[in-house]
């Protein structure tokens, strides 16, 4: 019987197990599916994590690294090479693996961090051939600086989130003609200095409005694709076509929490991050299964990441030790122009000096002031300078204003001062 | 001449003016990052490069190594050509050098995972 199981070996899951061992569980083990631990990091090999961290710039590889060694210094079991195929609500873990078959393991307690997956071509639906050539950004970026293998010489880019810019410049380094970054709504969704330095670095332009609107294919193989600008409802307009002859498509155009052993379990999921609802402890509906990172809502930095699983850890610990949450509890609902909240639901009585509630925004703000409410009365309210979807947003609740709360929920909303 | 840009400093983006003929000065920031940001990125834009190496013997076939400081955004491309004749072997330990002074810039080209 372990003390936790962590399923996943990437950021999350690697600070979540570093902070159930500060705080005191000897027997953790993460099972990690790839023959490595740290994950996505490490294929992200540009650098840029850690800036709130560890008050340095640091690459996908060091990040991680930096876990890694920290981990190596405790007793933390890992099992690579392994994969998850179910989890249930006695915190049962079932698994299989080349090396050892099929077990059943037990645990006190489970830390869920399994990560997102890419939106493919099939999630968004793009017309027409269907031919080989059109990558996700996150495959192409595994091919090109994990296997070896450049992915195309004459290369589109769908959708300007932080990996598709990545990607624009990775494969111009590499010597490949990246022709254009095409992206669906009016601004990007990448952050500002990729725009600068992936893309205007490289002379690389960015058509905002426009989609995909053909893939044609020649001998198996991209060869054209057809682009169009979009009116204010989304639809190509005619006439507005930019041709372009590319041998390759990489999609950069959104993340989906990889949540099937979540949903299996019947653990309740929130429609708007496709994650589990959580606790301020990040602790599901089910007692004693917690989740954090990119399993609950996508984050945009990985330092937020650590941060989220080490509370994630830290509750595991204390779950374990018998420390039972207590009191009532307070839904927290998404007002106007706040898309989601992470957590959903506070327990005042277990939140410490502050629960950090995450959100995102619907549209770009300046000069803006985030409310919380209940009953239709302000408790608080937030100054901003600036927000975009773009950007997670988040902000602290003191437990003293928590405790004077006595409505059933509270609304988080975003307006102009 | 005045040169345009969009602070990247923080999410905000402050548009910076930098006027080259006066030592580069800064207008349009609201912090003082945002005079230094504009000011070097018009001077002498420099930026840290990040790529890989082939390996051998190891787990992957290619090694992710960097730059060990920022080095003149002119030079990135010859920077790319030299790490073209990198081949490593495994064990490689990250921080070990790979390229030193690349390209007579001062910057060494180092590993940045242990393989």
């Amino acid at each position: 019987m372990y003390d936790l199981i962590v399923v996943g070996g990437g950021p999350a899951g690697l600070a979540a197990a570093c902070s159930a061992w500060e705080k005191g569980l000897k027997q953790i083990l993460i099972i990690e599916r790839d023959k490595e631990l740290g994950g996505i990091l490490n294929q992200c090999i540009h650098n840029g994590f850690g800036l709130h961290r560890f008050k340095e710039e640091l690459t996908g590889p060091e990040y991680a690294g930096r876990f890694i060694d920290m981990l190596r210094d405790t007793g933390v079991q890992v099992m690579l090479d392994t994969m998850v195929l179910e989890i249930n609500r006695d915190h049962q873990v079932h698994v299989i693996s080349a090396a050892n078959g099929y077990q059943v393991l037990e645990a006190r307690s489970i830390v869920l961090a399994m990560g997102c997956r890419e939106r493919t071509r099939g999630a968004i639906g793009i017309p027409g051939d269907r031919p080989a050539g059109v990558f996700t950004a996150g495959s192409a970026q595994r091919y090109l600086n994990m296997e070896g293998y450049m992915v195309g010489k004459r290369v589109v880019i769908l959708g300007s989130g932080d990996i598709g810019l990545i990607m624009a410049r990775r494969l111009t380094l590499e010597g490949a003609q990246v022709l254009a970054c095409v992206e669906l709504m009016p601004y990007s969704g990448g952050l500002m200095r990729n725009i600068v330095q992936c893309l205007e670095d490289w002379g690389i332009p960015l058509y905002l409005s426009h989609t995909i609107t053909d893939i044609v294919a020649k001998d198996g193989r991209v060869s054209h694709v057809t682009v169009h600008k979009l009116d204010d409802n989304r639809q190509p307009i005619p006439g507005t076509n930019l041709e372009f002859d590319c041998d390759t498509v990489l999609l950069s155009v959104g993340l989906i929490p990889e949540n099937e052993l979540t949903r299996a379990a019947g653990i309740e999921m929130d429609p708007r991050t496709n994650g589990a609802v959580v606790y301020e402890n990040m602790e599901t509906s089910i007692p004693g299964i917690f989740a954090c990172g990119n399993v609950v809502h996508v984050h945009d930095l990985v330092d937020y990441v650590s941060a989220e699983s080490e509370r994630a850890g830290a509750a595991a610990a204390a779950y374990v030790s018998g420390t039972a949450p207590e009191g009532g509890t307070i839904d927290i609902r998404n007002g106007a122009d706040v898309s989601y909240t992470v957590p959903q639901r506070l327990r005042p009585g277990n939140v410490p000096k502050a629960a950090d509630i995450f959100f995102r925004v619907r549209r770009v703000f300046k000069d803006s002031v985030i409310e919380v409410s209940a009953d239709g009365a302000p408790l608080v309210t937030y100054k901003r300078e600036h927000m975009a979807p773009g950007e997670m947003e988040h902000i602290l609740l003191p437990r003293k204003l928590l405790d004077t709360v006595d409505a059933s929920e509270i609304t988080v909303t975003a307006k102009e001062a | 001449m005045v040169r345009e840009l969009v602070c990247i400093v923080c999410p905000k983006g402050c548009r910076l003016h930098v006027d080259e003929d006066n030592n580069y000065s800064v207008t349009g920031n609201s912090c003082p990052r945002g005079a230094e940001y504009g000011h070097h990125e018009i001077k002498n834009p420099t930026r840290v490069l990040t790529s890989t190496v082939r390996l051998d013997g190891g787990l992957y076939r290619r090694c992710p190594v960097k730059t060990d400081r920022a080095v003149p955004k002119g030079k990135l491309m010859d920077i790319m050509a030299a790490l073209n004749d990198v081949s490593l072997q495994s064990p490689v330990a990250a921080g070990q050098v790979v390229l030193a002074n690349v390209c007579d810039t001062g910057a060494n080209v180092i590993v940045t995972k242990s393989l």
